[in-house]
């Protein structure tokens, strides 16, 4: 019959018309909207109805691999100073595809030998690409992809060149958006420093049993 | 490669005995196919389609062997990929010009889709093409100095031969390229040329050549003949895409495809790129299917590099659920945009787009990115499937796809304004298909079922069952039905692929971030959404490729759009476009 292909076309719109009332009817006294669990529910495989996100007031939680602009992670002990996990090696500005990465290294004025922190860290965030190269090679977990893609400003010539400073965000701030990763990566220094602490040890032990007279066992640098 | 060694020797050596003064295997290290005689190409290219099989022409494109030392040999080397259209391994011509007055006889009489190729190479290496019907610049405007993809031609803001550039690190003297070098300082114009004196050139010999076209059309015009440029800001052009129309009424008498507003020189940047930084550039390619970009780009590296860039079974299952899951959400934007240009506007569109999105969520959830996602590694992918991830894919492959792809069948497939609008329109015979280089969709909906997972098997796609789908009328209305008979068997492979995914590595080895590839060339190609995705690159041993071409499915694919429009009203061009699917990143790259 002709015009049978049409109504069967309208009828799955009035389904799909129909079904955004029910799915609403569904979640009285629930919020579908503005609430986390609406939001996931609407990003689910059983979403029906309406689907839109109504951003800003609503926003799609990110994945933990979600990666924008990279930041760097510095590391807070207990007296509170702050140390760069960046050692300056230059692997993120040699595998940069865009080349948007700049470090200024520095040497010590006495021994002449590179220091291990970037005197400083620019990221034109203009020609940053978002690949994630820099935080997959990071051979020192101190370069990272962050979460924060809400970076729009007025004038691009001035504030889109990041520094040092404002590339910088505390362990505790990667902990927090990369949970997985985090421990991951803590359990595997962890393991390594254990490693590296037990050769020193038996090292040490190794030594100390040579010389018999030779400073007591009981010195051996087991810390 | 060797594949075309194992795959073809018979012609190998029936072609070196049939033309034992023009062919010569290519005996350089690395090297594979044969370097024919310039003079006897179109009597080779002949005899290989109409004796031996070899009827589709993958791949046109162009190297430049340059080295500034004294006493370099310096040359072009034009080469061809040839495939028969009943499957198998390649066959690999070349043909070597010097770079000055470079000369090569066309290969469009006898393989209309090497057209626009042949526009490409010339434009961007000068390289003239002897007997080409309408050779003019393509990507690049008439009257551009210069050839951008030749060795010793500079861009604008250059700044070294190759990447990573010296002054990142260790000194960081950051500054930006254009403040250093200000726009209108940063061109360099051809020695005696007057800028204010400029005057276009573009568009009357376009126009010319529609003119010419029109002629042909037909000889006895008796009503006035109209130009109208549809584009390139037109929506319907899905990009910057424009086509000049000559029109009869409302009849099409010649088309013209223009293309290039989006183009970047991709190509140049590949080269000044390592081979790892090429990666994120692949996705920008066909952005709608970077899984494939990614795919094509890999493969071909890793048949350079050999063994030690196998990926583990792991990778390779994983490879093939993210191409297969691109599939699916690249032909739902190809029928919700096909359907929009037919006219139905939006609704369908939406609705499709809603089970891309959930198909993003996934990509974004393991890659980090929706679309630009930079996944897969010379050995391997970059990350493991975190947690979660694999039973969102399975929910999704399993439950809720089969029924919105069979939804969105009963929405429009019989609907008898589809029907009416897009049967009978467009028609490319398998013939045409073959000769114009379609691929994928276009090619299949035209009754030629040639697939490059079945055609030449890559990765793992041997395993698997799976239909090669094939519509015999070749219209628009096939070429609409063609994705939807492909999203259904892209499900059959990854339920497959689901169920047999195995444990493991997901890198072989290290994941280096500079790699070693060995000298030599390679040709690496994948069945891309839209059909045909190759990979030409040839190293030097160096951390750089010294050639990286795409063959982009998009851009040749339009190669057949003049054939589909002629003789039909202008409406139809817009439907006609939609039905080749194509994306002007991958097109003007």
């Amino acid at each position: 019959m002709y015009g049978l292909g049409i109504l069967k076309g309208m009828w799955v719109t009035l389904t799909h018309f129909i079904d955004s009332y029910v799915e609403d009817i569904k979640w009285l006294g629930r919020n579908r909207y503005y609430s986390k669990e609406g939001i996931q529910h609407r990003r689910s495989k059983d979403t029906k109805g309406i689907f839109t996100v109504q951003y800003p007031e609503e926003k799609l939680p990110v994945p933990e691999e979600f990666r924008f602009v990279p930041f760097l992670v510095y590391d807070v002990d207990e007296e509170g100073n702050k140390h760069d996990r960046c050692t300056s090696c230059g692997i993120c500005a040699k595998v940069c595809p865009p080349q948007c990465i700049w470090i200024v290294r520095t040497e010590d004025p006495v021994t002449k030998r590179p220091v291990p922190e970037p005197v400083d860290f620019f990221i034109d965030v203009d020609i940053c690409m978002n690949c994630g190269y820099c935080a997959e090679y990071c051979p020192f977990d101190a370069i990272k992809m962050d979460h924060d893609y809400e970076m729009a400003s007025f004038d691009r010539h001035a504030e889109h060149i990041f520094n040092k400073e404002k590339l910088s965000k505390p362990a505790s701030y990667y902990a927090g958006i990369r949970p997985t990763n985090y421990n991951r990566e803590e359990t595997l220094k962890a393991e390594e420093a254990a490693k590296k602490a037990a050769a020193a040890a038996a090292k040490a032990a190794a030594a100390a049993a040579k010389p018999a007279d030779g400073p007591a066992a009981g010195s051996t640098p087991a810390q | 490669m060797t594949e075309a060694t194992t795959a073809a020797p018979v012609e190998k050596s029936e072609l070196e005995k049939r033309f034992p003064d023009a062919v010569k295997a290519d005996a350089r290290p690395g090297y594979a196919g044969f370097l024919v005689d310039t003079s006897k190409l179109i009597e080779v290219a002949t005899a290989l389609r109409d004796e031996m099989g070899y009827d589709y022409l993958s791949s046109v494109t162009a190297v430049d062997y340059y080295s500034d030392a004294p006493n370099a040999e310096n040359f072009i080397e034009v080469v061809y990929h040839f495939y028969k259209s009943t499957g198998g391994g390649a066959l690999e011509l070349k043909v070597q010009t010097p770079r000055e007055n470079s000369t090569v006889p066309s290969l469009t009489p006898l393989y209309a889709g090497a057209d626009f190729q042949e526009r490409e190479a010339y434009d961007l290496y000068g390289v003239n093409f002897e007997g080409h019907p309408d050779q003019r610049r393509i990507l690049m405007w008439e009257g551009f100095a210069g050839y951008p993809m030749r060795k010793d031609w500079k861009e604008a803001y250059f700044e070294e031969e190759v990447k990573p550039f010296k002054n990142r690190w260790p000194e960081g003297q950051v500054y930006r390229i254009e403040d250093r070098n200000p726009f209108n300082k940063n061109n360099a114009y051809p020695q005696g040329f007057d800028p204010t004196g400029f005057k276009e050139t573009d568009d009357p010999k376009l126009y010319e050549v529609l003119e010419r076209a029109a002629r042909e059309y037909s000889e006895d015009i008796d009503t006035e003949q109209v130009v109208v440029n549809l584009g390139p800001q037109h929506p319907s052009t899905h990009g910057v895409f424009r086509m000049a129309v000559r029109l009869d009424g409302e009849t099409i008498v010649a088309l013209k495809p223009v293309m290039g507003y989006l183009h970047r020189n991709h190509e140049k940047i590949g080269e000044r790129n390592t081979w790892t930084m090429n990666m994120p550039f692949t996705d920008r390619l066909d952005y709608l299917s970077s899984m494939s970009n990614n795919f094509g780009y890999a493969l071909a590296v890793e048949k350079l590099m050999g063994d030690k860039a196998a990926p583990p079974e792991r990778a390779e299952y994983i490879r093939v659920i993210m191409a297969e899951l691109t599939r699916i959400s690249n032909h739902l934007w190809a029928i919700g945009f096909l359907l929009n240009d037919l006219g139905a506007f939006f609704t369908p569109a939406l609705y499709a787009i809603v089970e891309r999105e959930l198909i993003l969520d996934i990509f974004e959830a393991t890659t980090g990115s929706r679309m630009m996602c930079n996944y897969f590694r010379f050995g391997g992918v970059a990350r493991d499937l975190p947690e979660g991830v694999l039973e969102k894919i399975k929910s999704l492959v399993t439950e809720r796809l089969p029924r919105k792809i069979d939804e969105l069948d009963i929405y429009l497939s019989e609907n008898e304004l589809v029907r009416s609008r897009s049967e009978g329109i467009g028609v490319i015979t398998p013939e045409e298909a073959i000769a114009f280089s379609t691929a994928g969709p276009v090619l299949r909906a035209s009754g030629v079922p040639y697939d490059v997972r079945r055609a030449d098997p890559y990765s793992i796609y041997d395993r698997f069952k799976f239909d090669v789908t094939v519509r015999q009328h070749g219209d628009v209305y096939d070429r609409y039905m063609i994705r939807i008979d492909e999203m259904r068997q892209s499900l059959q492979i990854l339920n497959q692929a689901l169920k047999d995914l195995p444990g493991g590595e997901i890198m072989n080895g290290k994941n280096p971030y500079q790699v070693r590839v060995p000298a030599g060339e390679s040709y690496g190609r994948v069945e891309g959404p839209k059909g045909e995705l190759g990979f030409y690159i040839v190293s030097n041993g160096k951390g750089n490729p010294a050639r990286y071409h795409v063959r982009a499915p998009s851009f040749i694919n339009l190669t057949v759009l003049e054939k589909m429009c002629v003789g039909q009203k202008v409406a139809d061009v817009v439907v006609n476009l939609g039905s080749i699917d194509i994306v002007l990143g991958e097109v003007d790259r």
